[in-house]
């Protein structure tokens, strides 16, 4: 007999809405992206020839440093649920898979911390 | 771990290549590589955020024959990715699942991605 309560029982075995957590991070980032990316392009684009003053003046600018921040944010935390899906599916492998997979989370991980970072210096102008 | 010799479904190279299969497939491709693209994206951040020497130095890379062609690949593959991504978010609202629609979503990708892609290299150089 257990004497464990049900709930305590079922906790962490799924079904919890935390099921569709990895699903549902995927959309709300790639819902971000959407728009973000557009402005990205855009805002390149206008820029262009990207000379240096201008690329810092531009991203200097409060609303463009934070739309680049959670840009940068969204796009590698999106990146890093989308590649873990093709290492799952592709390598079979398991020391592989787990080495491939912790690289993707670090390189995302880092990737977001230096682009915000960058961002970050340039908004304060040092 | 069962080790058998199980009967398994056909794979992928058995069957005619579709639209949607090619699709699906190139969707996972760009989104592959414009997850290893993004170090474009924190090279040139950084750089921004370094002195002139450096952004000029990764701007003078960017510039050159072989990252001109890496951009204009990153190009397409950004526009495809976003444009099949919207697709995917209409699908997930359960619009366009029917056959009809999902090949005309499908040829509307194929068709504004290159569009998209040629509008932004236009613009760049010559706005």
């Amino acid at each position: 007999m257990s004497l464990r309560t049900p709930l305590q029982r079922v906790r962490g075995l799924g079904s919890a809405k935390e099921g569709v957590g990895h699903w549902w991070l995927q959309r709300l980032t790639a819902i971000a992206l959407v728009p973000l990316t557009i402005w990205f392009m855009v805002s390149v684009i206008a820029l262009q020839p990207a000379d240096y003053d201008a690329v810092r003046a531009w991203l200097a600018q409060p609303l463009a440093s934070v739309a680049a921040i959670g840009l940068v944010i969204a796009l590698f935390y999106h990146a890093q649920l989308g590649v873990q899906v093709v290492i799952e599916d592709y390598v079979h492998q398991r020391k592989a898979e787990v080495v491939l997979q912790i690289l993707t989370k670090f390189f995302c991980f880092f990737g977001a911390l230096a682009c915000s970072l960058a961002i970050i210096r340039i908004s304060l102008g040092s | 771990m069962a080790n058998r010799a199980r009967p398994l479904s056909p794979h992928l190279q058995v069957y005619k290549p579709q639209l949607t299969s090619i699709l699906s497939i190139g969707h996972r491709i760009t989104g592959v590589a414009l997850s290893v693209g993004s170090v474009l994206l924190i090279a040139w951040l950084l750089a921004a955020a370094g002195t002139r020497e450096q952004f000029e130095w990764v701007q003078g890379l960017l510039a050159s024959i072989p990252g001109q062609l890496l951009l204009l690949g990153w190009t397409f593959a950004l526009n495809y990715h976003l444009l099949n991504g919207i697709r995917h978010l209409a699908w997930d609202m359960g619009w366009g699942l029917d056959l009809k629609r999902t090949y005309q979503t499908g040829w509307a990708v194929v068709a504004l991605s290159i569009l998209s892609t040629a509008a932004v290299w236009a613009a760049a150089h010559y706005y």
